[in-house]
């Protein structure tokens, strides 16, 4: 029973994405909005299995995205864009980029990670400036999008979306077990209590660092789709702000459920481009709106259901 | 490169080094004494600048303008203590990043609806204008001379401070053993004030001194923010004394890299694939250089906490 | 006496001036329970810190089952077979008592590098773990939330704990501290099953506890192990009464 009811939740997030083009979300603008949300959501997820799953904070995930993008880009320049190699070349560098700088990341802990994973993306950010052959830091415009096995059916917006929509779904799945599995297990209790676990016979750190691995083969999945999406790759892709925004994503999202990540990310993308719609200086707005999330949101929105029933049931 | 391009270089990274040690201590000592992560101290930079260029073009004088910006960075500090960081010291890291994370989006797009985007500039005042001759064929602009002083100068005094008075003593207590400030009966509350008004004014002193030879633009505080942060992890997150070592530290590497690696390059390299990778590897060595260290010491070069 | 499960040779810890452990030569047999008693600030703690591994000796060795762990971290001690509770309760109060313990049970049973299969549906992992549950009187809270505990039974959760972990050796520091005298009692019957078959290296404040239970008592004394003996010799060692029970009784 709680089980069905911690699925409906989800289920139905991803039920209104997949009618959304019917629902007047239909037009060109909106898909695209629904889009970035859904990539944003598929980044945000792999950091909640950080955050929330291994209690590691990165202020360093969009590096991972950026370095998928940026693996769309120099194969776009090679003239290669077949997804049997992009897809594998994406995830494969973002995670192998996880991998080397998590090792180092990894043996330190609580604040030192938290600039060590920062210093470790303006590293990416800086290199990928430097790339004078892909446009610096001017960014690069993509030649065109990724094919599957030669078919163009992605370049189609509606495809897009379901083609979004179904990974964001395969996306959350994969995190639910990988939580579940003895892996996940092992993560979990070392965040809530490393000491005990060492005491059990478990050393954390090849654990965190696996799971540090798996997070960014899953940014890189979501830079490779970014970059399909705005068909322009720069690096502000790597952007400390979009390592923060990514943050706040996963906490505004709730930190209880990786399904919260989603729902984070769509908030923040929607919010954007409403507050958007009134001044240019929206995030005079925004901003405050994050300090107050932070101060007053604890459980996130995907919290907010058990809060508000608790809140019904005293009053 | 000739021995005298080297030597300008080299004071260029000290003086790099000691702007980066006046944010960096504020940053280092908060989170020392308060275990807080203040992501916004790089915006007080930003602000001390910003207040410095329009003060000085409001009274037409750069000293005015430096008395004037001190206060009001100081005001800052402590009422954006009052308004949000004084909610956060008993939240974790998480919800410390993310809120101050907010205050540097609100500030940064502040200053860009009241200044607007385009850069400011403060003039050099005239009584630190022109070059002086250090050496035959080394000329060195006095203003650069005086922030190199100035900043060592500050750093004597802090030093001093934490050494040989009594808040200074809570500071350093508070840096090595936390529950220790409450057992003594300290009022925390008012220290945490203390502390981070004094960081905040530091900082916003550091971008008034840096505002005539740089551009003062909107995000300039988020560089030198996350240097700052490498300067601490590097010299070891509280210790006042491995910020100033780690912030000359990195101010030489930050210079020298620049101007060093694309002929280091050459080397290996054609001229122009070599000027490239220089360039790539110059921005990227601050961090090689921090990964390194950490590798080997995982808590810096000075850890004040012990245990 | 049989081959010692657990041997201390010439153990020293020194923290800035102060010595906290001065010498200590200890011998555990490989069954029964030898306790560790000693006044406040003897450096209790500290030994039990260096057996189980989380504080480094500067000089003197651990052998375990005849093997140097010295040099070994914490949680390949814990595989070898040394389990400890802590002197302050460490669980993982998010998780149910079941998945605390079930945790333990997987560290010693197989790969846990495994990302698919549910591991709270492993028979493999929850068998053993409801037995290590019903060991240390715990049964009845298998799936209470381990923070939801009360402080006994958390004492209790600890013990299952490392009972699931088929250990050679438990290490129990203080497990009675902060008890009531009800849950004290439950946990020193407890202790006194276990003890039939395990090795157990006890420290601990509760003197009846200790005589009641122990087999062997070393008596540590500023660092230093004054005495090794049965309780009775303990008992009426004029040594170790000027020492530590004159002071007690006082």
């Amino acid at each position: 029973m709680a089980r069905l009811r911690g699925a409906a939740l989800p289920l139905l997030v991803l039920a209104l994405l997949a009618a959304a083009p019917f629902l007047g979300f239909g037009a060109g603008h909106a898909l695209t909005l629904l889009a970035r949300g859904m990539i944003l959501g598929i980044a945000a997820l792999g950091l909640w299995l950080l955050v929330g799953g291994a209690g590691l904070v990165s202020l360093g995930h969009a590096a991972m995205l950026g370095i998928g993008a940026y693996a769309v880009v120099v194969l776009d320049a090679a003239g290669i864009s077949e997804a049997a190699v992009v897809l594998p070349a994406a995830m494969g560098a973002a995670a192998l980029f996880a991998l080397l700088t998590g090792a180092i990341a990894i043996g330190t802990s609580g604040v030192h990670f938290i600039m060590i994973t920062l210093a470790f993306a303006q590293m990416a950010f800086f290199t990928t400036g430097s790339l004078s052959a892909y446009g610096g830091d001017d960014g690069y415009t993509l030649y065109g999008r990724t094919t599957v096995l030669g078919a163009r059916w992605p370049e189609d917006r509606l495809a897009f979306h379901y083609l979004c929509l179904g990974l964001l779904a395969a996306v959350l799945a994969l995190c639910q077990v990988l939580l579940a599995s003895r892996f996940g297990r092992v993560l979990r209790a070392a965040k809530e209590n490393a000491e005990r676990v060492q005491a059990v016979g478990f050393n954390p750190y090849p654990y965190r660092l696996v799971a540090y691995t798996i997070a960014g083969g899953i940014a890189g999945l979501a830079g490779l789709l970014l970059a399909n999406a705005t068909e322009f790759v720069a690096p502000s892709f790597l952007a400390w702000q979009r390592s923060g925004d990514l943050l706040f994503m996963v906490i505004l999202g709730g930190l209880g459920a990786p399904h919260g990540a989603i729902l984070g990310a769509l908030a923040i993308v929607l919010l954007e481009e409403w507050l958007a719609g009134f001044t240019e200086h929206w995030r005079l707005i925004f901003g405050p709106l994050l300090v107050l999330a932070v101060l007053f949101l604890r459980g996130g929105l995907a919290g907010l259901p058990g809060q508000l029933r608790g809140l019904l049931r005293r009053g | 490169m000739t021995i005298q391009l080297l030597l300008v270089q080299a004071l260029n990274g000290l003086q790099l080094g000691v702007l980066l040690f006046l944010v960096a201590a504020g940053l280092t000592l908060v989170f020392g004494v308060m275990d807080f992560i203040n992501l916004a101290h790089g915006v007080q930079y930003m602000l001390g600048a910003y207040l410095g260029a329009s003060l000085a073009a409001l009274t037409g004088s750069f000293w005015w303008a430096l008395l004037l910006a001190l206060p009001a960075a100081l005001a800052i500090g402590l009422l954006l203590e009052w308004l949000v960081f004084r909610h956060l010291y008993d939240r974790d890291h998480l919800s410390q990043v993310l809120a101050t994370f907010g205050v540097i989006l609100f500030l940064n797009q502040a200053v860009k609806a009241v200044w607007g985007t385009a850069p400011l500039q403060m003039p050099v005042p005239d009584l630190l204008s022109g070059g002086i001759s250090l050496m035959p064929g080394l000329q060195y602009p006095v203003y650069r001379l005086a922030i190199l002083v100035a900043g060592l100068a500050i750093a004597l005094l802090l030093w001093l401070l934490v050494e040989r008075t009594r808040a200074g003593a809570l500071v350093r207590a508070g840096a090595s053993n936390r529950p220790m400030l409450a057992a003594l009966g300290i009022d925390t509350g008012r220290l945490f004030m203390l502390v981070f008004g004094f960081g905040a004014m530091l900082a916003g002193f550091a971008g008034v001194m840096a505002a005539p030879i740089l551009s003062v633009e909107p995000g300039m505080g988020d560089t030198v923010l996350i240097l700052a942060f490498v300067v601490i992890v590097i010299g070891g997150i509280g210790s006042v004394r491995g910020a100033f070592l780690a912030a000359l530290l990195v101010g030489l590497i930050e210079t020298l890299g620049r101007s060093l690696m694309p002929d280091l390059m050459r080397i290996f390299l054609a001229p122009a694939p070599a000027r490239q990778a220089g360039a790539a590897l110059a921005s990227m060595l601050v961090y090689v250089a921090m990964a390194a260290i950490l590798a080997f010491r995982p808590r810096g070069l000075f850890p004040a906490r012990g245990g | 006496m049989a081959e010692p499960i657990l041997r201390l040779e010439r153990l020293r810890k020194r923290f800035g001036g102060l010595t906290v452990t001065d010498d200590v030569s200890l011998a555990v047999a490989p069954r029964g329970l030898h306790a560790v008693i000693g006044p406040n600030g003897a450096g209790k703690t500290t030994l039990i810190h260096q057996i189980s591994g989380s504080l480094r000796p500067d000089a003197g060795r651990i052998l375990f089952e005849g093997r140097d762990v010295t040099a070994l971290p914490v949680h390949r001690r814990a595989r070898l077979g040394l389990a400890r509770s802590f002197q302050i309760t460490s669980v993982l109060p998010g998780f149910s008592a079941l998945e605390n313990v079930a945790l333990a049970v997987q560290a010693r049973s197989g790969s846990s590098f495994r990302f698919c299969r549910p591991a709270a549906g492993e028979r493999r992992l929850n068998a053993p773990a409801i037995a290590a549950l019903e060991q240390a009187g715990l049964g009845a809270r298998t799936h209470a939330p381990a923070g939801a505990l009360s402080h006994g039974e958390k004492r209790q959760l600890e013990l299952a704990i490392a009972l699931a972990l088929e250990p050679r050796l438990l290490l129990l520091d203080e497990p009675l501290a902060g008890t009531g005298p009800e849950e004290a009692e439950r946990l020193i019957g407890i202790l006194g099953a276990l003890k039939q078959d395990h090795a157990i290296l006890l420290v601990e404040h509760d003197m009846q506890a200790v005589f009641a239970l122990a087999d062997v008592i070393s008596v540590l004394v500023y660092g230093r192990v004054i005495a090794t003996d049965t309780p009775a010799a303990v008992r009426a060692s004029a040594e170790v009464r000027a020492a530590y029970l004159g002071e007690d009784a006082a």
